[in-house]
């Protein structure tokens, strides 16, 4: 039976053939499982967002090794490398282009806060541009550590509704 | 052989006069002859190659307020390197220089560049557009005017600007790389941070209340 504690839950002497579980829990472990990210890459760290789907780091284990380079079949923008104010309108228009529910990690110094260029010519974070569900830190981070980002934003995803994300801006 | 471009430059041109160099032979131009001798040194002395064009900025109310820098190679003499160098014409607002492009094709997003962060205009170029920063960006960020944080103006693209309420701002400078506290050098205190506080991870930043609205 399911009970507030349990997603899924199986008794075949009382369900027979049927499984129950929540919608959002369903649709949430779909969501989770196939995360197809937008390589954002525009500085070095997107050579460690590279090793990340090679095959020592292997991003295929946590079903998020389908890099498109279309906004449109993409769910995670992984922001990955510094962002200059010439190319901040071109993220966010991508950012636009990419269908709901959809998510953004910001890769490294740069991406999450500007890193150390505090000049005229960088934007001091992307989230200034686009909503960042998770910052990683690191200049450039490990591929671990992208990683651990994939899985935080997994475990973000599976705890929220459902629905919330259908017409997130 | 370095000393003989420099008297030949001088038997051509009486005009040139040697500049202090520490190394490869330089010499100053009068802006007027800069072409002439610039040919003159790709025809008759071998100089095919233009490693860099770069220009110096010598402080506000300077005069000149800018000189054009050509730094020349010979593939025909390996080692062979000479440096040129041309005080600008025109006003401190608006310099201007000859272009090289007839001389050197190489020359073309060298002068692009050294318009874009010096605003100097090279007369006869065929397309002296911005190269680094965006078409209608207001400043030229190596003029010695010009703060390293920048100056507030608006995002490249009007519809997203609007759309996100950011603006190009004056990055924060306090407790950053590039700001150095005397006295008192603390490698894990001198990790790039705003000392300021207005950024950090406890005081959200002001224009950041919309975004995070319309995440909820």
């Amino acid at each position: 039976m399911v009970t507030p504690t349990t997603e899924l839950g199986y008794n075949s002497k009382v369900e027979g053939g049927v499984i129950v579980s929540r919608a959002d829990a369903a649709i949430n472990w779909i969501r989770t499982n196939s995360m197809w990210p937008m390589p954002m890459g525009l500085a070095c760290c997107a050579i460690e967002l590279m090793a990340v789907g090679g095959a020592r780091f292997d991003i295929a284990r946590f079903g998020a090794e389908v890099m498109r380079f279309s906004p449109r079949q993409s769910d995670c923008m992984i922001v990955a490398g510094t962002v200059t104010y010439k190319m901040a309108p071109q993220v966010r228009r991508i950012y636009d282009q990419m269908a709901a529910p959809k998510w953004v990690i910001a890769m490294g110094a740069c991406a999450s806060s500007g890193g150390m260029y505090r000049s005229y010519a960088t934007l001091q974070g992307v989230d200034r541009i686009v909503p960042v569900d998770v910052y990683v830190s690191g200049c450039p981070p490990r591929p671990e550590a992208l990683l651990d980002a994939l899985m935080k934003l997994q475990d973000k995803v599976r705890r929220e509704p459902a629905s919330k994300r259908l017409l997130s801006a | 052989m370095p000393a003989d471009v420099t008297t030949a430059l001088k038997e051509k041109f009486p005009q040139v006069t040697e500049r202090a160099s520490a190394d490869h032979p330089a010499v100053d131009v009068p802006l007027v002859d800069l072409i002439a001798v610039l040919s003159y040194l790709r025809d008759g002395q071998g100089f095919d190659l233009l490693m860099d064009l770069t220009a110096i900025d010598w402080a506000e109310g300077a005069a000149p307020r800018f000189s054009v820098v050509y730094h020349l190679y010979s593939t025909a003499k390996p080692g062979t390197y000479v440096r040129v160098v041309a005080p600008c014409a025109g006003t401190e607002a608006e310099p201007t220089a000859p272009s090289a492009v007839e001389i050197w094709p190489a020359a073309n997003w060298h002068e692009r560049e050294c318009f874009d962060m010096f605003g100097i205009k090279f007369q006869g170029h065929p397309d002296l557009r911005r190269i680094l920063m965006w078409d209608g960006y207001p400043y030229h960020p190596l003029r010695k005017e010009f703060p390293l944080a920048g100056i507030e103006t608006d995002l490249p693209v009007a519809d997203i600007a609007e759309e996100t309420g950011t603006k190009v701002i004056a990055a924060p400078m306090a407790g950053g790389p590039f700001v150095a506290s005397p006295g008192e050098i603390n490698l894990t205190e001198a990790e790039p941070r705003a000392k300021d506080e207005s950024w950090s991870d406890r005081v959200a930043r002001p224009d950041q209340t919309a975004l995070r609205q319309m995440k909820e």
